[in-house]
């Protein structure tokens, strides 16, 4: 236990900044969660189950969000600058306040690529196209006219991710594994459907994810076609028309499909860059915040004082970003405990 | 209308179109066939591919594509020594899956 009551801001009431708020109040202080939605929870409270266990995301975010019931939590609220003093970072925050504190933590979290940028996937233009976020959306209630009792399905791998052309070269890590998940629970509700899924590499690097390729293929009779889709046309029924090269055949591909889900890729925050520049925090030139070094200082940032837990860095998987929301607790107690 | 000369057939594989039975019929009967990653271990390995052009990987995408003379073409340059099942990563029987496909037609019925 500290002697002193330091302040600790969390910018982002996500589960990094919620599992952070958790272990920093169980180490007796007092943190502050500054959240711009109206909720806490994130990306993953809008998101059904997760992989690899298909656990409902209610099971993470519910606990997470009563254990911090306790920690001052400012909803609605944004952070509109920061200024870096001696040993100290005062927030200005939407509602006029302003908020002194000794430590800063960074849990900003991602933003999800706008997939109508990708205008030759037809996302905003044809009906039956849409993203994983309407999927998830359609999984948690039901309520989507565009997904009707579909007989064929595919799932477009890379939307905005490996892509330098859209301004992301970087891979987004989880949307192979959610691809394959989302592909068995389609097969799970409509177990007549075909479903198409269209990948340049299938990135499977985490525990169960390989297992969970092989029950899609065998158990679920999930089609995997190595190529990027190309175009997507709409065919006078309404139904889309993809387009890819079978990079395993060497040949053109087509096919019409009752709907088709664009797995739309994890990209930086803007508004953490911009809090970022004005304290004079590194930016990496993927946009994503940039960490001391990005082998055993990844919730560390060039500044003394401010740390990073979470996708601010780059995609993350859930148990990644709990972890790093961790490790940035030990290492601000750490920091507000050395002796000056 | 004959204009005296004709454009080349598209070499696109319409997926719409495809008759998949005698690869779904494969399934049912072995169904570590639908575990192949496409790897071309089975490929590289293979002792009459060189001058066949036989391959396991190219044999279960063809059943997937609706090209089953090619398949057929493959098929009947097996030797059957195994080296393929040895070499399989997903260890997939395919000198039994090879078997397997020799039974079965195109529209995927049981014939030997």
């Amino acid at each position: 236990m500290v002697n002193r009551q330091p302040v600790i801001s969390i910018i982002g009431a996500g589960i990094a900044g919620l599992e952070a708020a958790r272990q920093l109040s169980a180490l007796g202080y007092k943190p502050v969660l500054i959240e711009k939605a109206p909720v806490v929870g994130g990306h993953v409270a809008e998101w059904n189950r997760l992989f690899p266990d298909m656990s409902p995301s209610e099971d993470l975010t519910g606990p997470l969000r009563a254990q911090t019931a306790g920690v001052r939590t400012l909803l609605n609220t944004e952070v509109a600058s920061i200024n870096r003093l001696k040993d100290e970072y005062n927030l200005i925050l939407s509602d006029g306040s302003s908020l002194l504190c000794q430590a800063v933590l960074f849990a900003t979290g991602f933003h999800l690529f706008d997939a109508s940028k990708k205008e030759e996937y037809g996302y905003g233009i044809y009906d039956r196209v849409i993203t994983n976020r309407d999927l998830e959306a359609w999984f948690n209630h039901k309520d989507d006219r565009r997904i009707d009792h579909p007989k064929a399905v595919g799932f477009v791998h890379c939307v905005g991710s490996r892509d330098v052309k859209a301004g992301n070269a970087q891979c987004s890590k989880v949307c192979c594994i959610t691809a394959i998940k989302e592909a068995i629970e389609i097969k799970e509700e409509f177990p007549d459907a075909e479903v198409y899924c269209f990948y340049m590499d299938l990135r499977l690097f985490g525990k169960k994810y390989e297992d969970f390729y092989i029950k899609a293929q065998r158990d679920y009779g999930i089609h995997f076609i190595r190529g990027r889709v190309s175009e997507v046309g709409e065919a006078v029924d309404g139904r889309v028309v993809v387009k890819a090269e079978d990079t395993l055949n060497g040949k053109p591909i087509k096919v019409t499909l009752d709907l088709l889900v664009l797995m739309a890729g994890i990209v930086c925050n803007p508004d953490a860059q911009h809090y970022a520049r004005e304290i004079g925090v590194a930016v990496d030139d993927d946009g994503f915040l940039k960490s001391r070094n990005n082998v055993d200082a990844i919730t560390e940032s060039s500044r003394p004082g401010v740390f990073f837990a979470g996708s601010c860095t780059g995609a993350k998987t859930v148990p990644e970003t709990l972890a790093e929301a961790r490790s940035a607790a030990l290492a601000i107690h750490q920091y507000l405990n050395k002796p000056r | 209308m004959d204009f005296g000369y004709q454009i080349n057939p598209s070499s696109a594989v319409n997926l719409d179109q495809v008759d998949r039975r005698r690869y779904d019929a494969l399934v049912r009967l072995s169904p570590d066939a639908a575990t192949c990653m496409g790897c071309g271990s089975c490929s590289a390995t293979c002792t009459s591919s060189a001058w066949s052009g036989m391959s396991v990987r190219k044999v279960l995408l063809g059943l997937q594509r609706g090209r089953d003379a090619e398949v057929n073409r493959m098929l009947s340059a097996c030797m059957l020594c195994g080296k393929c099942t040895m070499v399989c990563p997903r260890g997939i029987n395919t000198r039994q899956l090879i078997l397997t496909l020799c039974r079965l037609d195109k529209n995927g019925e049981v014939v030997r």
